[in-house]
């Protein structure tokens, strides 16, 4: 009996299912219980307390959040990495310039910069290979295994908030956390507002450092969370405004 | 067939050539990687075989879920969850990349590049 081509086809897909299905065949995926929940996660840097604990306080936020995350320490101004750093008023609010009287009252006041992750961000908007995107929380997420080394990002950043890995990190990690990977030659980094934490039910390591809690944690869509009222009680400004990135990050200057 | 002979004698050569690998390591048993597993650990999250057949896809499904989804917990087929990681997980019962994945991989010589940013055991101990 010669076989039909209509029973042929119908074997073959046949055949195609039972494949498929023998590889999809793994476990399922869920959320760990422990994990933090929010839709809009944010800062607010209180610079005036820490301008008060500055002298002491030996930039504690800095320190654990890049020997937490494998951030290497370059020498080389030019082809540095960092997450989180140290700036003056007038270098993280540049528009202020004519404002002398602005520029003197904040120009010793520290102000603690990093990604802003934004609401509408630039650097998502650009990356050719979505290694770069927003989470359903608010977090602006690098995959690096994605990131091809384009640096479209850095340049649709307008806070410079990400580095560029310019040779291999790995030799400028003097003491590197086993737990946590490192990145390679030629990819981006920045802050992923440390969601591997968050997946545990811990706060950013940031917040958790600063000895003056200075930096507070919250979800912005969440109207009995803290940082709500802090926002509310406080004079609170972001970043370039004007650009309409919506920054997710805030600073109480007064 | 004109010069059957010659043509046959040729072909035999050929295979021979192009054998070559097989006839160097005939009898040579210890060709055969052996990956160094757990010692104090029964099982892996999945059978033996699905991890054999389907290791890098079910690594690529990690990635994505935990990364792009945020959901970080695989619920294995027998029911045990596991928080996804390959530094923290993973490599917790196979704290030896060298003995584990390179055995096998350097045998059949495709090279991840998995360890260009993850830190493999042995590595994490000779840093500090
Ligand atoms: S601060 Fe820069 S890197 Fe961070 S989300 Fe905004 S545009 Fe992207
Ligand atoms: S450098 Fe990487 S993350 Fe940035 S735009 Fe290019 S691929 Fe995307």
């Amino acid at each position: 009996m010669a076989i039909k081509r209509r029973d042929l086809l119908k074997l073959g897909g046949l055949t195609l299912i039972g494949t498929a299905a023998s590889a999809a065949v793994g476990g399922v995926y869920t959320k760990p219980q422990e994990a933090l929940k929010g839709s809009r996660w944010a800062l607010a840097i209180d610079v005036v307390k820490c301008k008060e604990n500055r002298a002491t306080c030996g930039l504690k936020c800095v320190e654990v959040c890049h020997s937490l995350h494998n951030v290497p320490s370059i020498p080389d101004k030019k082809k540095e990495i960092k997450w989180i750093w140290e700036e003056k008023f007038e270098h993280a609010f540049p528009e202020h310039e004519a404002n002398h009287y602005l520029n003197e009252k904040l120009h010793d006041t520290p102000f603690l910069l990093l990604c802003n992750h934004c609401d509408n961000p630039p650097c998502v908007r650009v990356c050719p290979t979505k290694a770069t995107f927003k989470r359903e929380d608010g977090i602006v997420m690098m995959d690096y295994h994605r990131c091809i080394g384009c640096r479209f990002c850095m340049a649709a950043c307008p806070y410079g908030a990400r580095s560029f890995n310019w040779i291999d990190p790995r030799p400028f990690i003097a003491k590197v956390n086993p737990e946590y990977p490192s990145r390679m030659k030629g990819v981006v980094e920045k802050c992923t507002l440390c969601y591997e934490r968050i997946a545990e039910g811990k706060i950013p390591a940031c917040v958790e450092a600063c000895p003056a809690k200075a930096i507070v944690f919250g979800d912005l869509r969440n109207p009995n969370d803290e940082i709500n009222k802090i926002l509310k009680e406080r004079l609170a400004v972001r970043r370039k405004e004007e650009l309409t990135t919506y920054p997710s990050v805030f600073y109480l200057i007064g | 067939m004109y010069n059957a002979g010659k043509v046959i004698i040729f072909i035999v050569v050929l295979i021979l050539f192009f054998t070559i690998p097989m006839w160097l390591n005939l009898g040579r048993v210890e060709a055969i990687p052996k990956p160094e597993l757990p010692k104090d650990k029964a099982k892996c999250i999945e059978s033996k075989e699905y991890m054999r057949a389907y290791h890098m896809k079910l690594l690529d499904d990690w990635r994505k879920q935990a990364i792009r989804e945020n959901k970080h917990v695989y619920v294995a087929k027998d029911g045990e969850k596991y928080f996804i990681s390959l530094q923290k997980t993973c490599m917790k019962c196979h704290n030896n990349k060298e003995k584990f994945c390179d055995s096998c991989h350097n045998f059949v010589v495709t090279h991840q590049d998995c360890w260009s940013c993850h830190i493999a055991p042995e590595v994490a101990e000779k840093w500090q």
